[in-house]
């Protein structure tokens, strides 16, 4: 075990699956001479050469496109999308093909790509470098989309994206790419998709979250006077519903954060899911703490936008209140 | 870097007209060879004219016609080998058929049928798109990681001139050259975006033109003469191999058909110029340079329209008796490990229409990567 930052550990988790299969490849933009704009794919392109550590021309739907045919060529792409708002030019393709290519082939051909970005605010950054734009690949069919919150998820995650048989995206929380630490097992290790993990447990309220969000909720659980148990996704798609439902049926009460824009985002999905298969284990209302409806603010007012410790409190004891 | 010239801009041609231009020859072809690229002509002629009628009969669905444009996709196609691959849009949706795809696997494309697709490492040929010009970074990509690979296979993708506008064009063409990909970029430039003419797509003088930005040659070809389509073709093939990048083909045609069977052209086309295009049409084209060649007689025709013939008739019964497919399709091939509230939808679908789960279902998908059907290549 060592211990390392959020960043460190994807960086940590990008040599050892380049190690560990020479099909993979790394593409995107100042990703190689650079090291990508955050240092994320620092060394690789020394360590692997300009061939599985490509920097690419500026061009997203270029990147993903031609990731497609690499798939059909027998490589593993790895494309790093700069930023979360800068990745939606390649939605065209992630819409149009990259969801849908192995379903048109019955199946006869795999697409397993990665796409890696890190996303979400609070970085005092210009426009545009702030989205939560996970929606929009949740709902893409053929999709599979995981969100780590701590570095040992991050390396586990990124290494099952990796090796596994279908396109997945992996959104990083930039927020605390150099400030979440925490001890992350060397070589190899994979975080299957598809498991949440209960990040305390408690037995009055549950808070679910994901990436940056994680965090923010336990801060929330400090400070409520309840038993809090908190409730961290790690893969969107596939949901572990069944962690969902069973936190939900231990507690009764259930508040769901999330930085994304409110309407349609991913905790409207879980409250219908709750809705659906819970009801008669919620002694209350499921509460969303989000972002709002707003194109996210300039810098100098977005601590307003963010799902706050603050928020996501006053949530918790407005719940509370049903008894 | 190659120092790449503006782009020409008379078109290539071999055929000639049988009066006051001569004819020209291609180096290396023979007699076989000749007879091959005729046999492959009128193989797509007969798709696409029966597939018309398969339309007006309820046969099969809304269907995108290609008829006039069989040269640029034969010449084309028969001017590579088949380790390289094939990035078809919808108007060369029975390209798989030079590469012994059978009829009744496009044709169940079009019927809207699972049986309809196939798997492309089965035949080098790419899905057909369905979107404008998307398709176009997935050919670069392929050669891109062929040539990593240190493969020698080659791509070659068909677009119209309506997706030198679309930003996947743009961006599919420049990472091709930036990263020296063997790509082949055919251009089937018939005028026509549907309703929107060439005009209006660009203000630049030749589609061609648009390769010098990128670094890559661009070439003109008559795109009606199946001979200079196949020239152009196996001079860009060979370049690509040789590691110099990809090539530029502007064909150039006039469309003939309506853009699909749900189109009527007479709003917008002119149907002089269409009766003047249909005098002077590929097929017959090249069925007159091969006569005046001696290398085609009547009989010799009459059998090959009439193996082509044979063919569609039997496609068409074979895809009309795929059996309807099991609501199972419907959830099938998404992901590679399906979640489980599949299994729970499926389940509720059958209950509520009570179609219970056949015994024995046969199966409606094309071979995995083990096992290609394959029909003998024309």
């Amino acid at each position: 075990m060592a211990e390392l930052t959020l960043l460190e550990a994807i960086n940590d988790a990008l040599h050892v699956e380049l190690e560990r299969d020479e099909r993979v490849m790394l593409m995107g933009e100042d990703i190689g001479r650079a090291g990508g704009v955050f240092r994320a794919t620092a060394g690789l392109r020394d360590r692997f050469g300009a061939n599985r550590c490509v920097d690419t021309p500026l061009a997203e739907a270029g990147i993903l496109g031609t990731a497609v045919g690499l798939c059909m060529a027998g490589w593993r792409p790895v494309c790093e999308m700069q930023y979360d708002a800068f990745s939606y030019p390649c939605l065209d393709q992630l819409i149009t093909h990259v969801g849908r290519y192995r379903w048109r082939t019955g199946g006869g051909m795999e697409f397993p790509l990665t796409i890696r970005m890190p996303y979400g605010g609070g970085v005092r950054a210009p426009e545009l470098h702030d989205d939560s734009p996970e929606t929009y690949y949740v709902h893409t069919p053929g999709i599979k989309v995981a969100v780590p919150a701590t570095p040992a998820d991050a390396k586990g995650l990124l290494a099952a994206a990796v090796r596994d048989p279908d396109p997945v995206v992996v959104l990083e929380p930039k927020l605390v790419y150099r400030t979440a630490r925490g001890e992350v097992p060397e070589g190899d290790y994979v975080v299957p998709l598809g498991l949440a993990r209960l990040a305390r447990e408690g037995s009055d309220l549950t808070i679910v979250a994901y990436g940056a969000m994680v965090g923010v909720a336990e801060r929330a659980a400090d400070e409520l006077e309840a038993s809090v148990e908190v409730l961290d996704l790690r893969t969107l798609k596939p949901l572990d519903e069944d962690a969902l439902l069973a936190s939900a049926a231990k507690t009764g009460r259930v508040v769901l954060v999330q930085e994304a824009p409110r309407t349609c985002g991913y905790a409207a999905e879980l409250a219908a899911i709750l809705a659906e298969r819970a009801i008669l284990d919620l002694r209350g209302p499921v509460l969303r703490v989000t972002g709002y409806d707003v194109p996210y603010p300039y810098w100098s007012i977005e601590d307003a936008y963010m799902p706050s410790v603050a928020r996501v409190v006053d949530a918790a004891r407005r719940l509370l209140e049903f008894a | 870097m190659a120092q790449v010239v503006p782009a020409e801009r008379d078109l290539r041609r071999v055929i000639g007209d049988g009066e006051g231009v001569p004819d020209g020859e291609v180096d290396g072809l023979t007699e076989a060879d000749l007879l091959d690229l005729y046999r492959s002509l009128v193989l797509l002629r007969t798709y696409d004219e029966r597939s018309v009628v398969y339309h007006s009969q309820g046969r099969i669905g809304t269907y995108a016609i290609f008829w006039n444009h069989e040269a640029m996709q034969v010449g084309s196609v028969h001017a590579l080998t088949d380790e390289d691959w094939i990035f078809p849009s919808y108007r060369e949706s029975a390209i798989g058929l030079l590469r012994g795809m059978p009829p009744a696997t496009v044709l169940s494309w079009w019927r809207g049928h699972p049986a309809g697709w196939w798997n492309p490492a089965d035949y080098n040929v790419a899905s057909i798109s369905v979107p404008i010009a998307t398709h176009v970074p997935h050919a670069a990509g392929l050669a891109w990681g062929k040539r990593l690979l240190g493969e020698s296979a080659v791509a070659l993708a068909f677009f119209g001139d309506g997706a030198t506008s679309e930003g996947s064009f743009h961006e599919g063409a420049n990472f091709a050259a930036v990263m020296r990909a063997p790509l082949v970029l055919l251009c089937n430039n018939n005028g026509w975006a549907i309703s929107t003419p060439v005009a209006e797509q660009t203000r630049a003088e030749t589609l061609a033109d648009k390769a010098v930005g990128y670094g890559m040659p661009g070439v003109r070809v008559d795109g009606v003469d199946v001979l200079a389509v196949y020239e152009a073709t196996r001079a860009a093939v060979e370049r690509a191999r040789a590691g110099e990048g990809p090539t530029f083909i502007e064909a150039v045609s006039y469309r003939t058909a309506p853009h699909g069977t749900a189109d009527d052209h007479r709003a917008y086309i002119d149907l002089e110029r269409v009766e003047e295009e249909k005098r002077r049409e590929c097929v017959g084209r090249y069925e007159g340079y091969l006569r005046r060649l001696g290398v085609l007689t009547d009989a010799g025709r009459d059998e090959i329209r009439a193996e082509a013939l044979a063919r569609m008739r039997e496609g068409i019964a074979r895809a009309e008796a795929e059996p309807e497919p099991d609501l199972s399709v419907v959830f099938q091939n998404a992901l590679a490990d399906p979640p489980a509230s599949f299994a729970r939808d499926l389940a509720e679908l059958r209950r509520i229409l009570g179609k219970p789960e056949p015994e024995g279902a046969a199966s409606t998908q094309p071979s995995g990567p083990e096992g290609a059907a394959r029909e003998g290549a024309v």
